[in-house]
């Protein structure tokens, strides 16, 4: 049985990257981000499994290097805050358009521009509408406590792999910063060369004689080639959304009105959620954990039974749009957010709650 | 059992050391635990505020409006975190550069001259640990020796000859902190 520890978020990001055999780090410093490569940088993998941790001299290297470690079948990551992320987005783009696998984590900062320093989740459509070019989807999980940030590099790895497709923890300052209890997974080795092989076929770790050669690209100048990659890839993520949505349902069976938020957003609804069953109103949280796919399915079912449906998000309002789809008109759905940094309180919540969608 | 607690100070006076070594001793005592420090560039010469949450179920909201205790260790973290005690809480300040008392008649106030007394002994780095003696003395929300023992596991084993020093300030702590009202 591991020991019980007390860290934050980023670190638990770092040491997880390390237990979870990754082979190789690229990054570039930015609060509130910047724990996850110091503390790689203190443990110095190198020494012990042979991990890669490695500063770029710019974020727009660091995805680069991943695009070239993702390329060889390595189980590779980086990680960035707000601005970062939008730097790296033309990188990311062609990570998914190669259909390599990686681990990319963004803790997010408030913008838009360089913005601030303080927690935000207004990086929701850039995560999930696609920050770059093209018709493609990240896989995104929004861990809500330091212990999912260590759990979700596991699964994040798991994911991309399965579907040789780009997975992003998307997490806030409040998630990265904060210290909490977590369990750190068991060491798993690195893969050897040989393993990476059988298990990346598709990998241009040297031509090998019984096959032609390997090539990683999202280029094809032919329509009907890129048209073809396109169903491909589209054929994959229907089958991404059919298997792979996961979230967490608190309360929700009796419940009247069910907030919906994710991350740090969820934590402060939980309480919101007590101060309204204090009062006799039947609250419960729906807590998306895959951003991408998105749990349409669920909040429809919901929509069949409950009054309405508070989201609430530290953003001016966007994941809102993906449940207003899903609700379809059925009840209301109406909206709490802040911005730029700022971070709403529970009895807030719980307040406008109490306006906007009971009191109606 | 659920305390919500905020201790605010200035930047380098070991406010989030102290609610690191509190969270610990929680997390040793089987409790739900976190601590959320305000990271913002207000820490840089101006104050530095965490949120330490200890509980026996599971935490929601991190960052909160109001508090069970407040610790407040200059005047702008008086100023901005009185008013925000739940009513029959406890506030703690240290006196020292404070330019007003404590104005609230519906919370328990105590005073601890931690900042006199650190430099009384010549030990200014244990001001932050008189503090912690004196928060546990008004509320023992944990034990001595597992605040000890965390402090041993996150201190480098280098400082380990610190250890009776901090203690000894706990101690002292426990002794100063007066109730003014």
């Amino acid at each position: 049985m591991e020991e019980v520890k007390l860290m934050k978020g980023n670190e638990a990001i770092a040491h997880a990257a390390i237990r979870y055999g990754c082979d190789g780090y690229f990054g570039y410093p930015i609060t509130p981000q910047s724990e996850v490569m110091e503390t790689l940088m203190d443990e110095a993998p190198w020494n012990t499994t042979g991990m890669v941790v490695l500063q770029a001299e710019s974020e727009v290297a660091a995805i680069n290097m991943v695009y070239g470690g993702a390329g060889c079948g390595k189980r590779v990551m980086t990680s960035s805050s707000s601005p970062g992320m939008s730097l790296k987005q033309e990188g990311i783009s062609y990570l998914a358009g190669a259909e390599l696998p990686c681990l990319l984590v963004n803790v997010m900062r408030g913008g838009p521009g360089l913005g601030t320093i303080q927690p935000s989740q207004a990086d929701y459509f850039q995560s999930v509408k696609g920050g770059g070019h093209g018709d493609y989807k990240l896989i995104t999980l929004a861990p809500s406590s330091v212990q999912e940030m260590a759990d979700f590099v596991g699964k994040a790895f798991e994911l991309a792999f399965k579907y040789r497709n780009p997975a992003l923890i998307l997490s806030d300052g409040i998630i990265g910063q904060m210290m909490e209890k977590v369990i750190l997974p068991p060491f798993q080795p690195r893969r050897t060369n040989e393993e990476v092989r059988k298990e990346c076929p598709w990998g241009t770790m040297g031509k090998t004689d019984d096959r032609t050669y390997n090539v990683i690209t999202s280029l094809a100048l032919e329509a009907d080639v890129m048209e073809a990659t396109n169903r491909r890839l589209q054929a994959k993520y229907r089958q991404i959304e059919e298997n792979e949505t996961l979230f967490e349902a608190i309360n929700c069976d009796d419940a009247d009105y069910v907030y919906v938020a994710f991350g740090s957003s969820a934590r402060l609804c939980g309480d919101a959620m007590e101060m309204a069953r204090r009062n006799g109103v039947k609250v419960g949280v729906l807590r998306p954990i895959t951003l991408w796919p998105f749990p349409t399915k669920e909040i429809e079912r919901l929509a069949k039974r409950v009054k309405g449906f508070m989201v609430v998000e530290l953003s001016a309002g966007q994941m809102v749009e993906d449940v207003r789809l899903a609700v379809n008109g059925c009840v209301p759905v109406e909206f709490h957010g802040r911005t730029g940094g700022s971070v709403p309180s529970s009895e807030e919540i719980w307040d406008v709650t109490q306006q906007k969608l009971i009191k109606k | 059992m659920k305390k919500e607690i905020i201790i605010a100070g200035f930047g380098g006076q070991g406010v989030l050391s102290m609610g690191k070594i509190l969270a610990y001793a929680g997390l040793l005592e089987g409790k739900e635990v976190t601590w959320m420090p305000a990271y913002g560039p207000e820490q840089r010469g101006g104050t530095a505020n965490v949120t330490v949450i200890l509980s026996d179920q599971r935490i929601s909201a991190p960052m909160l409006q109001v508090y069970d205790i407040a610790v407040v260790l200059n005047q702008p973290s008086m100023d901005k975190f009185e008013p925000r005690v739940k009513p029959g809480g406890v506030l703690i300040y240290d006196s020292n550069g404070m330019t007003r008392k404590p104005t609230r008649t519906d919370i328990n106030v105590y005073c601890i001259d931690a900042t006199d007394k650190a430099s009384e002994m010549g030990a200014q780095k244990t001001f932050n640990m008189i503090v912690l003696g004196g928060l546990l003395k008004i509320d023992p929300m944990v034990a001595i020796d597992k605040v000890m023992l965390g402090l041993k596991k996150s201190l480098p084993e280098r400082h380990h000859k610190l250890l009776p020093a901090n203690e000894k300030a706990m101690g002292i702590g426990a002794e100063i902190i007066r109730k003014t009202a």
